[in-house]
């Protein structure tokens, strides 16, 4: 977007700056990245019970042209490796890059010559997360990371300067939003989750 | 052709790639005849400078990110008009390694790489490999370890073909079908998530029998899943099975006889569609299932609806077969193989913690048995050795058929393993089923022939 | 073959076991065996302890060579039915006796052991022939045995008898500098992707196959990756401090 260059900086930029970011995590848009395994985890995220409806994201968009937000969520071979640099290219500003499950992420157990070892020796990735697969609920919370980063991103260079070092405190999900109580660790027999 | 980005450079109008001002290479070629290659752009554009009138006939490329592809299948089609005149599938772009991965993993560990070849259908793909090694190692596998192996199988069989019709429904518009679909296997992951402690990719049955028994309570779980099935289950045909568009969509299309299935070795419902009753389990049956009462379904249509219909019936069966597994699990037994020398030690439960192993278990291999340490140390780090030789078993996956080539020579690693997956044969035949069909036909095919792209490229 | 010094040589109970399974199955190989090649080669010591220094006893170790056994008659189950009816068919249609190396029977299984020049022929009798009927070729893969073993690369066909519910398995074994084999696609289609992805890991060329491409990796990859000699390929990891090699140059102790 042209807006950062366009209005000129100052205090007034804090409050566009908070809006246009809410605007932006409000209603992010994936880009449809699904290779292996997590692609299916990421479909049950996408599906009623974990629902990335109630996060704007259930339009996963065919076209990178409409996106934002590239899950690559599986395992990226040789052979796919350009494809995945031609379609984050495609993406037009501002775009985030989410790499789903541990073989997008560092290689996975796929520690060979058919793996690319972590889709950042690709394409910039904001967002790690672990896992083989993840739990649709481990990539709502990093869904969820994402966007207290974007609320955190500067609006124009002067902005970026001004919050150069900044690193947004990243509270998982499970801890913001649970009004308070403490939660118990997951396993234990007590906190049986049905 | 649109450049890589620079990070951090930005045009002046916002987007990112500079745009070339002409898109396309116009071609005289000696064989082929004249040729224009366009990577953007508007075709009016190119049509008006170029003046190319000449024919209708388009090579389009249904490339690796696709919504309807099913995975990263890459699909060329010559179109003339609408009409598909050629179809060649490329593939490749999930080849992992994983039966290079394999030679360098203990026969145990083995599991876990294979297990995520075919992602859909990961106990079919761990079943068939342990049948393979248990035939080098020339052992039985206890009963209930056979009954739980089943039991694992037919619920991944209905998640596979849950996905199969909901992914479908999603390519074809029906987007109904997909939040159901998923609504549904979301019950039968919980279920296997309690007794295999994952929801995909379990590595749950290994070489001599299976990781564990049964956990606590698995029987009010294992109830409840069937009802809830059986009042879920005919609501696919409520759904999708009269309903006009999707049977005009369904039908007629991807036609493949016999005679192209059993050329091609297209196996599983395709086959069975084309009127062959052959399915693995009634005719050459493995892990007990000569013991289960269930049916085969078969259609003589061969066309994409047929396929549908199939799917649904045999998730039926499944249910039928779990409910008779539910009967048999109610005598208990060892779970692996009793040979100390290969069963990795099943009596594994969790602790305190929620993890790891149980201080009885503990307390037996490090104050009570002194073999039972020295096993499970060499078990662990080592493994067992594997007479050499070379075996070949397969199950009947949720796509057809599934085979394990295994090789051993002599060691404590698998020295070849090969997936024979099903997939990967049955997408041999997309050319016969597109050519002289509609474009969206091939999206309809290609469904219902169901590749799961992992076990395609393996 | 064995060692000089028998007096150092201490079997494992698993290669006690081993070896005994591969003697099981005939007592005394026939005329035709010895063509077929071994799928190890000899192998020395454990722990690879070679000189003094080495206490455990282990560096004495010799195992032969593992040689497929050919097996005697009668072999058991249908596998007599399928040998004589492909003896009857191979007789009809003239084919020579050489064509076939050997036939082991092992591990409830069956494999024939074919010399290329007439394997189109056999898989041609093989699917037609009415007693044998073998109508499905479920898979075509390779094998490779190792470097230093004598016609290391394998072409592995599994066919399969819908009539008659039976399985049967081909081999063929070939060089790795001549590494060509007759195509199978005129027989069963379905070999097309099985024999590319068998040139694609293995380099074997099917003489005869409609496009002989690169499958699964990319089109202008070098090199044959699940070959013996063809590295794994991994990067070292590292992790708490510490740094993990690749899997295929861990220390191993077998």
């Amino acid at each position: 977007m042209g807006l950062e260059e366009k209005i000129p900086g100052g205090f007034l930029l804090t409050t566009v700056e908070k809006m246009v970011n809410w605007t932006r995590k409000a209603s992010l848009w994936p880009a449809t990245f699904g290779l292996a395994c997590c692609a299916i985890e990421m479909m049950s995220f996408g599906a009623p019970r974990f629902d990335s409806g109630r996060f704007g994201m259930e339009v996963f968009r065919a076209s990178p042209r409409q996106a934002d937000l590239m899950i690559v969520a599986g395992r990226v071979s040789q052979k796919m490796a350009p494809v995945l640099r031609q379609i984050y290219d495609q993406m037009p500003e501002p775009k985030w890059v989410l790499s789903m499950g541990v073989c997008a992420s560092s290689g996975g157990m796929f520690n060979n010559y058919a793996i690319v070892q972590g889709v950042d020796h690709v394409v910039p990735v904001d967002m790690y997360l672990p896992g083989c697969p993840p739990r649709p609920e481990m990539l709502l919370d990093a869904v969820l990371k994402l966007h207290a980063k974007i609320m955190d991103d500067p609006l124009g260079p002067k902005r970026a300067a001004e919050m150069a070092g900044h690193r947004t405190e990243l509270i998982p999900s499970s801890v913001r939003y649970s009004g308070g109580r403490r939660t118990m660790p997951v396993g234990r027999p007590e906190a049986n989750l049905g | 052709m649109s450049e890589m980005s620079e990070p951090g450079t930005r045009e002046a109008t916002g987007t990112s790639p500079a745009v070339p001002e002409r898109q396309y290479v116009d071609l005289d070629l000696p064989e082929q005849g004249r040729m224009l290659t366009t990577v953007g752009g508007d075709f009016d554009d190119v049509l008006g400078e170029t003046d190319f009138t000449d024919s209708e006939q388009l090579i389009l490329n249904m490339g690796p990110q696709h919504p309807s592809t099913h995975g990263v299948l890459r699909l060329i089609l010559e179109v003339e008009g609408e009409t598909v005149i050629g179809a060649r599938a490329v593939i490749g772009y999930l080849h992992t390694g994983i039966e290079k991965s394999c030679e360098s993993r203990t026969w145990t560990q083995a599991v876990q790489f294979l297990t995520r070849a075919d992602y859909l259908s990961p106990s079919f793909n761990e079943a068939a490999y342990c049948l393979a090694v248990e035939k080098l190692l020339g052992i039985e596998v206890p009963r209930r370890a056979q009954v739980m192996r089943v039991l694992l199988m037919e619920i991944t069989r209905i998640t596979s073909h849950l996905v199969a019709i909901a992914t479908g429904g999603m390519e074809t518009g029906a987007l109904t079908g997909m939040t159901m679909g998923f609504r549904d296997r979301e019950e039968g992951l919980h279920l296997m998530e309690l007794i295999t402690g994952l929801r995909m990719n379990q590595g749950f049955i290994r070489p001599g029998g299976v990781a564990q028994d049964m956990p606590d309570g698995w029987q009010d779980r294992l109830d409840y899943f069937c009802a809830l099935m059986d009042k879920r289950l005919p609501e696919y045909d409520e759904l999708l099975t009269g309903q006009p568009i999707w049977k005009a969509r369904l039908k007629d299309v991807g036609v493949l006889p016999l005679q192209g299935c059993l050329q091609l070795g297209v196996t599983g419902p395709p086959l069975r569609s084309a009127g062959l009753a052959w399915d693995l389990r009634k005719t050459m049956p493995y892990s007990g299932y000569e013991e289960y009462d269930f049916d085969v379904p078969t259609t003589s249509g061969a066309d994409s609806y047929d396929r549908y219909l199939l799917r649904v019936a045999e998730m039926h069966e499944s249910l039928k077969i779990i409910r008779q597994c539910r009967q048999k699990l109610a005598e208990p037994g060892p779970v692996m193989v009793q040979d100390r020398k290969i069963g990795w030690p099943a009596q594994l439960s969790l602790g305190a913690d929620g993890t790891g192993n149980s201080l009885a278990h503990i307390r037996h291999i490090m104050g009570e048995s002194m073999e039972s340490l020295i096993h499970h140390f060499k078990l662990v780090t080592e493994g067992f050795p594997v007479p050499a030789g070379q075996a070949y078993a397969s199950v009947e996956g949720p796509r057809g058929e599934l085979g394990a080539h295994v090789v051993s020579n002599g060691g404590t690693k698998p020295w070849r393993v090969h997936l024979r997956d099903p997939g990967f044969v049955n997408l041999q035949a997309i050319s016969a089923m597109c050519e002289g069909g509609m474009v969206s036909d091939v999206v309809v095919a290609v469904a219902s022939l169901d590749p799961v792209l992992g076990g395609v490229d393996r | 073959m064995t060692s000089a010094d028998d007096s150092v040589k201490k079997v494992a109970p698993d290669i006690a076991r081993q070896q005994e399974a591969a003697h099981s199955t005939g007592l005394a190989p026939d005329v035709r065996s010895g063509v077929v090649p071994p799928t190890t080669s000899e192998r020395h010591g454990m722990f690879y302890a070679r000189d003094s220094g080495d206490t455990s006893g282990y560096g004495g170790l010799v195992r032969p060579p593992h040689v497929p056994q050919a097996s005697e008659r009668p072999y058991g189950g249908y596998f007599d039915d399928v040998a004589d009816a492909l003896a009857d068919a191979m007789a009809e249609r003239q084919i020579p006796e050489t064509a076939i190396e050997q036939i082991t029977v092992a591990h409830g299984e069956m494999t024939v052991y074919v010399a290329r020049a007439h394997l189109v022929e056999l898989l041609q009798t093989l699917r037609d022939d009415a007693a044998l009927r073998f109508e499905l070729a479920s898979s075509v893969s390779g094998v490779d045995y190792g470097e230093d073993v004598p016609r290391r690369l394998h072409v592995v066909y599994e066919l399969l008898s819908m009539t008659y519910r039976r399985r049967v398995r081909l081999e063929v074994a070939v060089d790795a500098g001549d590494a060509t084999v007759p195509s199978a696609v005129s027989v069963y289609p379905t070999a097309d992707w099985h024999e590319r992805e068998v040139w694609d890991m293995f380099g074997i060329a099917f003489a005869g196959h409609p496009g002989l491409t690169r499958i699964l990796m990319p089109d202008d990859w070098v090199g044959h990756p699940q070959r013996k000699d063809y590295p794994l390929g991994g990067i070292p990891v590292e992790y708490k401090g510490h740094e993990i090699a690749p899997p295929d140059q861990r220390r191993a102790y077998t």
